[in-house]
């Protein structure tokens, strides 16, 4: 916003904003949803750094190198990183305002998603399956507590997406429905960068240890 | 019907539940009943409810929200005091073979409940509520950046403090000190309720801290009116902006350590647990990762206060303004760099120890700077000693005392000696009391006519100053005595006689800040029914500097009929010495934000659910979340959240103004 602050014509200081326009609505809140992302960011960081301090006392019991399956994982990863590509060209869509070829974009974004989330639970249901429950050692409860809380963030941005598609289709490409994709969009390349750093420390690393 | 299903519709809860055999907590409950009972029957028969739901429930003004803040603080501090007066009551009496008249499942419960209740419940809505009331004014904003969320975040607080009483009453709550280290507080040690009441009122209030601080960030980063730079923010507004970024890079840390003690004792697994690689140190050093930026969380808004009130009352602009900025983020970046010193004694060896122990020394220096800036601010100032002021130099006195204990307490062999003595608890409350408490006072006082255009009655007001600060001293003195004698925190009985003296000396203590207590309560009744005689038109009855004292007391919904604009660090003295004049014309609609039912409505799922989590009532944790989303997505489908104050009633509104301003003079 640019006022005038200097004094008037007169050289009387001006005190106060005699024509005076409100904020645009949302003016706040890219920041504010980037200053939540980052609250959130912290989150997985202590989970992080609590399982890169019990991530290796597996109690006499299994270790990643029996565990993980990094085909499954790597195809896993592939998914989130496709999801977040179909969720940039959903982005790019909005901006032309096509809504129908958002929707179809979107709608894309979230088979990924869920296809992600579908693996992960296949993944712990064999992991539990074969023992390796989060009650076994701390490096167990370390681990699904951090790639859970991740499945649980990619859930609820689901649900997110779902509400945002009907609210699209029943209002359109307005402003606020603008502002709401871009804010889920930087959700959603937030769990791709934080899945990144799973991928890498606790499987990749997690194989080698 | 079966047990089975009695514990699926109750879990476990049940009538022995209820702590009938604890005459004690029986008399509380039917005190509190009885008030209770009075107030709600009041309350339906004055048909008050509507005017409540409406006009303070519901509301989205920061003002109101603030104004709810502080009457949830000092609602909570009788709670808390009342755990302190039965503490020095019971290390009063339990000697020569005597128990005391508290046993020790109660007696543990007591000072947990305190500690918990004063941070949590006490001091963060104290400082929340005024930061919330007095930041959007000193910038020269409408509201807060968020004003749902705003609402929500409060009701999010009272549902954390609604659990935390509900555990007096039904059940009990947790016995592991304020912090709940495992093990203790882990299943085997703590199998009852307790921690669980402890863990969910804390995350429930935690939600609400942690967006209430992305609030209020926002709000001072984006809505500052023109003019107002950075470096001329009013130094509450810098000390509040340093808070809330370290409210949102810390609450985190509380939550997620919360969470995995949950997932230890629902789930079952060994984050925190003594076998199968589990680390209980894990636990205390996460906590107090958020914990020690919790005491500057607490503490920088009262360094604001203070910064205020000097300039005020000594009549001269702020001494030092930049360095008292410097200092205020230095402190915050610094608040990251000493959590370890409250466990030298686990044993990370002389070099952690030592890092840990000189962060903690450095932070002394910008603490020190302001103090001397306070000091240069009244050297050769018109000081005016109203009760604002004579907080400010109880704290100046009081918290030098507290700090340099605390230096003392950061070597790490004195440490050794004193860690968990009754020598840390003086320290502690040296500067939580000497420092938050007084600076919630002093704040209180001092934008109390603001909130309700009369001023607070200086003669009871000067009576709760006085019993407060001899009482506090009388009641923590002899502590650091005993705890240079080596009697640790926490003990139910003794058996040294020569210790009963100081204890006793204690207790009278606390008993002359149950004076100031009462004085405060009787100040704000006197004060109300003398209100006309105390009445203050002009807005700014202080001859104050910042932006806030320049609309009406109280401000209007809108604030300010025209956004400032500000050329100066003290904005509204500089309005005043060069003539501003206020507008009487040319008003316009103003764009607000309206009401909403929703963040209460929210905020009571959550309690719902923490409350069927607490007792294992799964369906009533599963319905209470269900509903949450259901009624969190239902929110976002109202796209039209704000309307037009048209300009009639801004009109009569601020001409009513004029007339008293006209009076007035």
């Amino acid at each position: 916003m640019t006022v005038a602050v200097n004094p008037s014509q007169t050289g009387e200081p001006v005190f106060y904003l005699a024509d005076e326009h409100p904020h645009p609505e949302g003016w706040s809140t890219s920041l504010g949803f980037w200053i939540y992302l980052m609250s959130d960011c912290l989150i997985f960081a202590i989970l992080f750094a609590t399982f890169g301090v019990l991530g290796g006392n597996y109690a006499a019991g299994p270790a990643p190198k029996d565990l993980f399956d990094l085909n499954l994982v790597a195809v896993n990863t592939s998914m989130l990183l496709l999801s977040s590509i179909t969720y940039g060209f959903a982005m790019l869509t909005m901006q032309q305002n096509k809504i129908a070829q958002t929707q179809v974009w979107l709608a894309i974004t979230g088979l990924f998603g869920l296809a992600f989330i579908g693996i992960e639970l296949t993944e712990f249901a064999h992991m539990i399956h074969e023992g390796a429950t989060p009650q076994r050692s701390a490096f167990l409860s370390a681990f699904f507590t951090l790639v859970g809380t991740h499945g649980l963030h990619v859930s609820c941005g689901l649900i997110w997406l779902v509400t945002l598609m009907v609210q699209v289709q029943k209002f359109g490409l307005i402003e606020a429905n603008r502002r709401r994709l871009m804010c889920l969009s930087m959700f959603w390349h937030f769990l791709d960068v934080v899945w990144i750093g799973v991928f890498t420390f606790v499987y990749l690393l997690g194989v080698l240890r | 019907m079966s047990p089975d299903l009695l514990k699926l519709i109750f879990g476990r809860l049940g009538f022995e539940s209820l702590p009938l055999h604890e005459p004690i907590v029986v008399g509380t409950f039917a005190v509190v009943a009885l008030g209770g009972a009075a107030l709600l029957g009041g309350l339906t028969y004055f048909r008050l409810w509507g005017y409540l739901w409406r006009e303070w429930f519901t509301t989205v003004d920061h003002k109101r929200i603030g104004i709810m803040y502080m009457i949830l603080g000092i609602v909570m501090l009788l709670r808390g005091f009342a755990d302190a007066l039965m503490m020095r009551g019971q290390q009063m009496l339990a000697f020569n073979g005597s128990e005391g008249y508290l046993n020790a499942h109660h007696y543990d419960q007591v000072f947990t409940a305190h500690g918990v209740i004063m941070i949590f419940f006490v001091a963060m809505p104290l400082v929340t509520g005024l930061m919330n009331y007095v930041v959007p004014l000193q910038i020269g904003a409408r509201d807060v950046s968020f004003p749902f969320l705003n609402n929500f975040s409060f009701w999010m607080t009272v549902g954390g403090a609604v659990l935390v009483m509900a555990s007096l009453f039904i059940g009990e709550f947790a016995r592991t000190g304020w912090l709940a280290y495992p093990p203790l507080s882990n299943i085997g040690y703590s199998p009852d309720v307790g921690v669980d009441y402890y863990i969910w009122a804390l995350q429930v209030a935690g939600v609400g801290t942690t967006l209430s601080g992305i609030n209020l960030i926002c709000t001072i980063v984006k809505l500052r009116c023109p003019g107002m730079t950075m470096m001329k923010m009013p130094v509450f507004t810098w000390t509040s902006l340093c808070t809330n970024v370290l409210i949102v890079a810390s609450f985190p840390v509380l939550t997620v350590v919360l969470a995995l003690l949950s997932l230890d004792r629902y789930v079952g697994t060994n984050f925190f647990t003594n076998d199968f690689g589990g680390s209980p140190m894990m636990y205390v050093n996460l906590i107090w990762i958020w914990g020690h930026p919790e005491v500057y969380i607490l503490v920088l808004p009262a360094f604001g206060i203070f910064s205020e009130v000097t300039s005020t009352f000594s009549g001269k602009r702020l001494f030092g303004y930049t360095s008292m900025v410097y200092a205020t983020v230095v402190i915050t970046i610094l608040s990251y760099l000493v959590w370890l010193h409250h466990f030298f004694t686990m044993g990370s060896g002389a070099s952690v120890n030592s890092f840990f122990g000189i962060t903690t020394m450095i932070i002394s220096i910008p603490t020190g700077a302001k103090m001397f800036n306070w000091l240069f601010t009244m050297y050769r100032g018109r000081i005016r000693y109203e009760l604002p002021m004579m907080w400010t130099i109880a704290f100046m006195l009081t918290f030098v005392i507290g700090g340099m204990t605390g230096v003392l307490l950061a070597v790490p062999p004195a440490d050794f000696v004193l860690h968990n003595s009754l020598f840390l608890i003086a320290h502690f409350h040296n500067v939580i009391i000497g420092g938050v408490v007084f600076g919630a006072f002093a704040g209180i006082t001092y934008w109390f006519p603001k909130a309700f255009g009369f001023k607070l009655d200086p003669f009871w007001g000067k009576m709760s100053f006085w019993f407060w600060v001899t009482g506090f001293y009388l009641a923590f003195m002899p502590l650091y005595v005993l705890g240079l004698m080596g009697v640790t925190r926490r003990l139910r009985v003794f058996d040294d006689p020569s210790l009963q003296i100081w204890f006793v000396i204690a207790a009278i203590g606390a008993g002359l800040v149950f004076l100031g207590i009462l004085s405060m309560l009787v100040q704000f009744a006197v004060s109300f029914l003398r209100r006309e005689q105390l009445k203050d038109v002009t807005g700014d009855p202080w001859d104050a500097r910042t932006l806030e004292w320049a609309t009406s007391s109280p401000p209007p919904d809108y604030n300010f009929a025209f956004t400032p604009v500000v050329h100066d660090n003290d904005a509204w003295w500089d309005m005043k010495r060069r003539g501003y004049q206020r507008p009487l014309t040319g008003f316009r609609p103003i764009h607000m934000p309206s009401s909403t039912g929703t963040g209460i409505i929210l905020a009571g799922l959550a309690t719902a659910m923490g409350f069927g989590l607490i007792w294992y009532i799964w369906w009533l944790a599963a319905l209470s979340f269900i509903a949450m989303l259901a009624v969190g997505i239902g929110h976002t489908f109202n796209y039209h959240r704000d309307f037009d104050i048209p300009a009639e009633d801004v009109i009569r509104t601020e001409d009513a103004r004029t007339k008293l301003l006209a009076g007035a003079k």
